[in-house]
């Protein structure tokens, strides 16, 4: 089973978990339904080093112990493991294929195809695995342009540091909606969410 | 005029609540119930309210009784209500009903099994005459029951234990303990219903309709033949392992009543000819839904036995979302609430197809009478 | 109308205290919010939750209140109506609920409110960028009345065989002339998921078509929850020969003149005696507000909406 958690040097979660984790939520209401909205998450945080502090937020608000969680190979073993567990009791998996959450670096995505995230099932596509990405900036990188439900005409939005196939990787797996991965971008305390149903131009710098 | 009523408001909600309260409480002449006397004495009640409740608590499904006018649906609501706000610890390990302190066990497959017939605290063989005494206000003694000599065994052989040795009856299912039981309060119901999720759903499920299902079974629609191979009631211990502590503690013994009720099966390629079970488990003292609850199980195997049935105690969906009296007493229930909005868009529609109807009739009424007249001209 | 003020939970009376914020347990919050974020990424599919038992009946809004309940902080400001009436007993009921247990104010003007919970109505006033609109569904299965069995419909949804629907579609038109949907008339979401709007008239089929704000839908004893997206595709099923068209009435609201409204019939004698008023409370008091008159401006009821809400405050 699981290795006794290292207590001592556990970082703090939520303040206030249950005021925390609802204007949490609300934020991630409002990413999702507006997909390329900048909401900023997570702000008095202070996250093992490694996990940022969007992608922490998200995990405190929505992981427990009934949501199977994958972290990235570099991630497992130490205090962010010992975090997680501690303050959302989420047992962890190493299939990222049996994972509702999955948590990965833009560094660790050179490793890990998102083919190999749950694709959902025909009936139950909202089995799908929500991919929580960090990355350093989600305004210094290449421009893409989003259309879909949940956009008015268009949005912009330009995640930094992400590895040159993942879009067309994405791309090709939400062609085949109704399944498809659910994507969160962190960059620090700034998150945008990438539902499937978002389309994305990867056109222009 | 009803529209008034409609328009309620608050106020309105706060004084029929007062009245409620009134009419609960009825003649105050009349002395007050305790939620103890209710309990004591109306247990039947309070195992029914407490098994379909889905909650071992027998003081506040007895303060459920109470509060609910004893309307029984209403007071299993509340518990259920109230149980929802509970934290959940995890899984009992699976009980074990050979080692019930037996009151009552008796079996209609044999005249006598290993540990006897125990008739225990039964309606049965009462003749149903009321019992004018019991309307004396107390004074009349209870004569306590005569203790039998005999000492029970701690073990009574269960059925399947009698069979055993020659393959007669299919075998206790062995639980996998491994996975976690499906868990109908936490998910919502799925199909093809494993056991687990069936058998918990029976048993939060409404009596009564457990009941007609099982006696439409036995009528011929759907039927199992079944045959009672057992009922034991008693006190079972109930056992839990936290996660931080690895071994098994007591947490209570609680009376339940066990169903096994035997089906015959003319077997196939592969298996010898056996009889089949069906499973039925409550809270407390109840026979009628255990009973109930182990024909319907057993109907419901089909799939699994590879009987092809039609009938509604059959039907895996038609049962299991059918069964729970806190969703179907709200549902029925709720159409009394406001529908105008809806009526109104279907009251313009009737409007118009009359509209429609009567002017086709005078139309062709018209071109009729005018058709009359072009010939007699 | 104005915003009651948010009470403070410090002087909640201790029964209100005993349970948690907004009622449901923090885990039961998040398992609802998980399901909330796969709603709004597949648009129109019914996702599986375990709904709970709510203190009120199933049947009375147990989808909506766990909706409101996972997503209500106390900077929101609640409106719930019932029929498109803020005063009508159960949504009376649901607001007292929230005003207790979440500690938010309360509002009636659907301009100020962040969340509005709903049973069988869109608010005429069109809903803005961040509101929140929340739907009680008695039956989130658009294809149940065809289809008893989740397991077939869980199929048809699955692959988009949605033929069955056009069949009885077409069946309406050779047997009435017209689809017979009036309420709950069905729809298609980003054209990929057939969608049950919930029983509202098919006259506010059309604001949920490209709305600015997210529509959720809550069905408690069902278990299932849906969305639809701001600024999503929403199409009322139709053929090209027999368009889609929704309500209208040759009457105006008697109270407020209000020619754009849904209006309901109010009976006032058992002798065919009818007015017609707008569903829409908020929006026919507005109107009175600003001066617009109907015919029958003055009436009784008129009086009564404004005693009750007088009350309330």
């Amino acid at each position: 089973m699981n290795a006794p958690l290292n207590l001592a040097e556990l970082r703090p979660g939520f303040s206030e978990p249950v005021g925390d984790s609802q204007s949490v939520f609300r934020a991630l209401l409002t990413a999702t339904a507006q997909p390329g909205t900048r909401v900023e998450v997570g702000k008095a945080l202070a996250p093992p080093v490694g996990l940022n502090q969007a992608a922490a937020a998200v995990l405190l608000t929505l992981a427990d112990q009934d949501t199977l969680v994958w972290l990235e190979p570099s991630l497992r073993g130490g205090a962010i493991e010992s975090w997680l567990r501690f303050h959302t009791s989420c047992p962890l998996t190493d299939h990222a294929e049996e994972a509702a959450f999955a948590v990965v670096s833009h560094e660790g995505l050179a490793a890990q195809m998102l083919s190999g995230f749950n694709q959902g099932d025909a009936k139950y596509p909202d089995l799908a695995t929500t991919v929580i990405v960090m990355m350093p900036d989600l305004e210094a990188g290449p421009n893409l342009v989003l259309e879909g439900p949940g956009i008015e005409t268009i949005a912009e939005i330009a995640p930094q540091g992400l590895p040159e196939s993942f879009w067309a990787e994405r791309s090709d797996l939400v062609a085949h909606f109704q399944f498809g991965i659910d994507v969160m971008m962190c960059a620090e305390a700034t998150l945008v969410s990438i539902p499937r149903t978002t389309r994305i131009q990867t056109k222009g710098e | 005029m009803a529209y008034v009523a409609v328009k309620g408001g608050e106020r309105a909600i706060t004084n029929a609540h007062t009245w409620l309260g009134e009419v609960r409480r009825g003649d105050t002449s009349v002395p007050e119930l305790s939620v103890a006397q209710i309990r004591e004495q109306m247990s039947l009640a309070v195992d029914r309210v407490m098994a379909e409740g889905s909650c071992y608590d027998p003081d506040l499904a007895a303060l459920a009784i109470k509060q609910a006018r004893g309307d029984l649906p209403e007071a299993i609501f509340l518990l259920r209500a109230y149980r929802t706000t509970l934290p959940r610890f995890g899984a009992t390990t699976p009980i074990e009903t050979a080692n019930m302190a037996v009151q009552r066990r008796v079996s209609a497959a044999f005249k006598d099994i290993p540990g006897g017939q125990v008739l225990g605290p039964t309606f049965d063989y009462t003749h149903r005459l009321l019992d004018f005494k019991l309307a004396a206000e107390g004074g009349h003694e209870v004569p306590p029951a005569q203790v039998s000599e005999e000492i029970m065994p701690t073990q009574l052989a269960t059925i399947a234990q009698v069979f055993a040795h020659e393959g007669l009856l299919e075998g206790d299912p062995v639980t996998d303990t491994s996975e976690q039981p499906y868990d109908l309060t936490r998910e919502p119901m799925a199909f093809p219903a494993d056991r687990d999720q069936r058998l918990q759903a029976l048993a939060r499920g409404d009596e009564g309709f457990l009941l007609s299902l099982a006696y439409s079974s036995q009528r011929g629609w759907g039927s199992t033949h079944p045959l009672c191979g057992e009922i034991r009631m008693g006190e079972v211990s109930v056992g839990f392992t936290p996660d931080e502590l690895g071994f098994e503690i007591e947490l209570a013994d609680l009376p339940m009543t066990e169903c096994i009720m035997l089906s015959g099966f003319a077997g196939s390629a592969e298996q010898a000819p056996q009889y089949t079970r069906g499973y039925g488990l409550t809270f407390g003292h109840n026979e009628r839904k255990a009973m109930s609850m182990s024909i319907v199980d057993r109907a419901l195997r089909g799939r699994e036995l590879g009987e092809e049935g039609q009938a509604p105690c059959q039907d895996e969906e038609f049962v299991l979302y059918h069964s729970d009296v806190v969703e179907a007493s709200g549902f029925v229930q709720h159409l009394k609430l406001p529908h105008y909005v809806d009526f109104q868009a279907d009251l313009q529609f009737l409007r118009r197809l009359r509209r429609e109807f009567f002017d086709a009739k005078a139309k062709a009424l018209a071109e009729q009478t005018a058709h009359m007249k072009e010939a007699a001209e | 109308m104005t915003v009651t003020e948010a009470p403070a939970r410090p002087n909640a009376a201790p029964e209100d205290r005993y349970y948690t914020y907004a009622y449901l347990d923090e885990q039961t919050k998040r398992m609802i919010r998980r399901a909330i974020l796969k709603a709004l990424a597949i648009p129109g599919y019914q996702v599986p939750f375990g709904s709970r038992e709510m203190p009120v009946p199933y049947g009375w809004g147990t989808g909506g209140i766990q909706l409101t309940a996972a997503i209500i902080g106390p900077e929101d400001v609640y409106k719930c109506i019932d029929q498109g009436a803020d005063d009508t007993t159960n949504a009376v009921s649901i607001r007292r609920f929230f005003a207790t247990v979440a500690d938010v104010a309360t509002t009636e003007d659907t301009s100020e409110a962040t969340i509005i919970q709903s049973r069988h109505r869109i608010p005429e006033q069109p809903l803005a960028d961040g509101q929140i609109m929340v739907f009680q569904v008695p039956q989130p299965e658009p294809l149940r009345g065809l289809e008893p069995r989740e397991t077939e419909t869980r199929a048809m949804h699955a692959y988009a065989e949605y033929g069955l629907q056009y069949v009885s579609l077409y069946e309406n038109i050779s047997a009435y002339g017209r689809i017979a949907a009036t309420a709950g008339y069905p729809v298609m979401i980003d054209e990929r998921y057939l969608m049950s709007p919930s029983p509202i008239p098919k006259f506010d089929n059309p604001k949920m078509h490209m709305n600015p704000a997210i529509l959720l839908f809550g069905a408690g004893r069902e278990k299932r929850i849906y969305a639809v997206p701001p600024f999503t595709r929403v199409r009322s099923l139709d053929f090209e020969d027999y368009p889609f068209e929704t309500q209208s009435w040759d009457e105006v609201c008697a109270l407020c003149g209000a020619n754009d409204s849904y209006l309901d019939e109010v009976v006032l004698d058992d002798k065919g005696q009818h007015m017609f008023v707008c569903s829409d409370s908020h929006y026919c008091a507005d109107r009175r507000e600003k001066g617009h008159a109907g015919p029958m401006a003055g009436h009784a009821l008129a009086h009564i909406e404004t005693e009750i809400a007088a009350e309330e405050v």
